[in-house]
């Protein structure tokens, strides 16, 4: 008998939250998202918080921006035409450097367009959420058991960099059930929220949380300090898992769901006696170019297996630096490729070396 | 040691409680599994099917083009997976609601009126739980006792009639005469 | 020497920015005043607008938020929510509050939450140069409606207080002017009022101010006092809509 429990992964979320000490979510029902808030509903009230209902995913976020101001450890999710919606409140997070979480169960787009998994959430997620200058940290679990680790995560590194986090799910992670073990995150030592605007109680200096700053050298130098933050994250908290790639001609680049499906394809392809590997980016910002980088030192090839028309093959070709070929494979729409035609892929891309 | 299931079936058939039950056996067995529903408008009536992997080692893909073990619990879903099954995997079809016959020779076809079964021994609506059986039986894949102790553990004990059926219903399943 | 009069201790030594005979300077006098009358800057959070007045984080000297357009009320929900002890209030014009916050500030109404809502009226938009606001008078010249506003065209204004008076979570909603000491002496007492329901539980509150834009009226400060009379008065009757406490369920 083991001591995991068999979960949704979009319960697991929620209650990996709760294990991190958040208690209060803030959100709107879209599909297929829509588990971590009901989870939280059942759940909050009884560990005296609160799960609320917002009217719209513009609202959503911005309670949890006031929520994140005030000190306090929040979160809210949902799926991508929701994260389009949220993209102001999450610009405005960034540029008040509040931290928090922020998590998208990505679906088929543009536009209204399905319910079922995708990744085309990418460039949004790594570069296009919000106006202006910034970034978020965005971890890809590719796991039930990756939801609930790196959902207790992504809270402490928000808190230590003072930035919103990202995790980047897909509606078959979120939908799927898998073992999960609680028992086991590790903490660290945060800084403490000396900035938050919860009342000064006579005892301090006002607080102010704000990312107006209407003279330009003003603006200027409050982003050069976030960003020296962001050179931090870049140096320490990059995160990504390799399989086979010591001896790989091929790797392919995968992360989330189609990474697992990466995983048996390379197997598959070795079985047919190429040599393929697989680099698993869990941070997709800050992402593991530098290790990409060395690679392309004996690898021949790098192929990018997503769920999309091919968005993180940009950062694959900006890492590799024209070393070696990158090309892209998949499936977009909510289609997630089958093991069958990646490895096809793999045994293509080696002829034609 | 990797088998990979397809469940499928109309709503209200209990297709994704089958499908959890396999998986959490594998669970508590110590194996690795994943279940995968099918989600959004199949959640309300219509078809439903499920996916779960159970494996010894690391499970890749969740999801499954082509299963080593189809339920196929109506024509639908007959139609649909039937000629995905992996050669040299097997079908359980419910033959009250198929009323087809395989004509594959690389797969193995086990037909069982599992719906006429349920309704003959006073078991309606546990279709799902004789198909179990058969399962159980048919494969070795978990001791019978394992799954009948998962499958029980789950059910308040209050409900001691749901309790017996689900009992009577596994025991009719294992006990099937399979050709 | 005896001081008569000083500056409120919630308002910072600092110039504020507004326009000569514009009255967000009576207004955020008021807010402060009540502050320290009922003794709660160090558990008040005020969360500006965007707007004229969205440099209000410099002028009180409570803890301070600066919200996106629109969404003080959200961002109120959430710092209340998770600080109930918090007293917390936003204060947002027009533009903020009617048009491009509506459903934030409707559904916080609607939810009963229990903040205070500052709102400056003065039916224009001030900060970008006299543009037409959800509150701009039928017939009145903007510089998206230069011909004045049309009802068939631009629709009619949203009289917020009438509106929100129909939400069983609105605890008070009422309509205040700042054109004279007699009005300026009652916009305190529900401004006061506003606050003092917080404390008590009650509700959300809102206090609507009709105030003046000499600038982008084009109007000195002294007429511009009087189109408010003539104008926005006739429009937008002074009074108490609602005044009460918001209905909830048992805890």
């Amino acid at each position: 008998m083991s001591d995991k429990v068999l979960m949704k992964g979009n319960e697991a979320i929620a209650e990996a939250a709760i294990a991190a000490g958040c208690v209060y979510f803030f959100g709107y029902p879209i599909t297929p998202q829509t588990e971590v808030a009901e989870y939280m509903a059942r759940r909050l009230p009884k560990v005296g918080g609160l799960c609320l209902q917002a009217e719209s995913e513009v609202a959503a976020i911005n309670m949890l921006m006031g929520a994140s101001a005030a000190g306090t450890r929040a979160m809210t999710s949902s799926s991508s035409p929701g994260i389009s919606l949220k993209s102001e409140g999450i610009s405005y997070i960034a540029g008040c450097d509040l931290p928090c979480l922020i998590v998208n169960v990505q679906r088929g787009g543009p536009g209204l367009g399905g319910i079922q998994p995708s990744q085309q959430d990418y460039y949004q997620a790594t570069r296009g959420v919000g106006h202006g200058d910034l970034r978020l940290i965005v971890l890809a679990p590719s796991s039930v058991q990756e939801m609930a680790s790196l959902t207790a995560e992504a809270f402490d590194l928000a808190d230590t960099y003072r930035m919103p986090a990202m995790l980047l799910a897909d509606g078959a992670l979120g939908q799927m059930m898998e073992p999960v073990d609680f028992s086991a995150f590790p903490k660290r030592d945060l800084p403490p929220k000396d900035w938050a605007t919860n009342g000064t109680k006579g005892a301090r200096k006002k607080n102010i949380v704000n990312s107006l700053f209407i003279e330009p050298d003003k603006l200027e130098q409050s982003i050069l300090t976030r960003y020296e933050r962001y050179k931090k994250v870049e140096a320490e908290e990059v995160r990504y898992e390799e399989v086979m790639t010591e001896d790989a001609d091929i790797v392919l680049v995968a992360f989330g769901i189609t990474a697992r499906i990466a995983k048996s394809a390379i197997a598959e392809a070795r079985k047919a006696g190429v040599k393929a590997g697989l680099l698993r980016p869990i941070t997709l910002w800050p992402f593991p170019k530098k290790r990409l980088c060395e690679l392309a030192d004996t690898a021949k090839a790098f192929v990018s297996v997503e769920m999309s028309m091919g968005q993180m093959v940009d950062d694959v070709r900006l890492a590799v630096n024209g070393k070696r070929p990158v090309s892209f494979f998949g499936r977009t729409g909510g289609m997630i490729p089958s093991v069958e035609e990646v490895t096809a892929e793999i045994l293509n891309v080696s002829a034609s070396l | 040691m990797t088998t990979r299931f397809i469940f499928a079936g109309s709503g209200g058939q209990g297709i994704q409680f089958s499908g959890k039950q396999m998986a959490k056996t594998g669970m508590h067995v110590g194996l690795n599994v994943t279940f995968l529903p099918s989600y959004g408008p199949e959640m309300r009536g219509g078809t439903s099917n499920c996916t779960v992997v159970i494996s010894d080692g690391e499970i890749g893909s969740p999801s499954v083009s082509s299963p080593d073990i189809l339920v196929a619990m109506n024509l639908p879903s007959f139609d649909k997976f039937e000629p995905k099954v992996a050669p040299g995997g097997i079908l359980f079809c419910d033959s009250t609601l198929v009323n087809k016959k395989s004509e594959r020779d690389d797969i193995r076809a086990v037909y069982v009126p599992a719906t006429g079964l349920a309704s003959d021994n006073g078991l309606t609506g546990f279709a799902n739980v004789i198909l179990l059986g058969v399962i159980l039986k048919v494969t070795g894949i978990f001791e019978f006792k394992d799954f009948e102790d998962y499958l029980l553990s789950n059910i308040p004990a209050s409900k001691t009639a749901l309790i017996e059926k689900n009992k009577a219903a596994l025991e009719l399943g294992y006990a099937y005469p399979v050709e | 020497m005896k001081t008569v009069f000083d500056r409120p201790a919630a308002l910072t030594d600092v110039p504020l920015h507004y326009c000569p005979g514009c009255t967000h300077g009576i207004v955020h006098r008021l807010v402060a005043e009540t502050i320290d009358e009922l003794g709660i800057l160090g558990s008040a959070v005020g969360i500006a607008p965007v707007g004229c007045s969205v440099f209000a984080y410099n002028y009180f000297e409570c803890d301070m938020i600066e919200a996106a357009h629109g969404r003080a009320p959200a961002v109120a929900t959430g710092v209340k929510r998770t600080h109930p002890d918090a007293v917390v209030f936003t204060y947002q014009g027009d533009g903020d509050l009617a048009a491009i916050g509506t459903a934030e500030t409707v559904h916080a109404a609607t939810r009963g939450e229990n903040i205070t809502v500052i709102f400056i009226n003065n039916c224009i938009y001030g900060m970008t140069g006299g543009q037409m606001a959800p509150t701009t008078i039928p017939g009145q010249v903007t510089t998206t409606s230069p011909y004045g506003r049309k009802r068939n065209v631009q629709g009619s204004p949203i009289r917020v207080c009438e509106m929100l008076s129909t939400l069983d979570g609105v605890a008070l909603a009422a309509r205040v002017t700042v054109d004279c000491p007699k009005n300026i002496l009652q916009a305190k007492k529900m401004i006061k009022k506003a606050f003092q329901n917080q404390i008590d539980k009650k509700g959300f509150s809102i206090v609507e101010v009709l105030s003046t834009c000499p600038t982008n009226w084009g109007l000195a400060p002294l007429d511009a006092l009087q189109w408010l009379r003539d104008n926005m008065i006739p429009y937008y009757p002074l009074g108490v809509y609602k005044d009460g406490e918001a209905i909830r369920d048992e805890e």
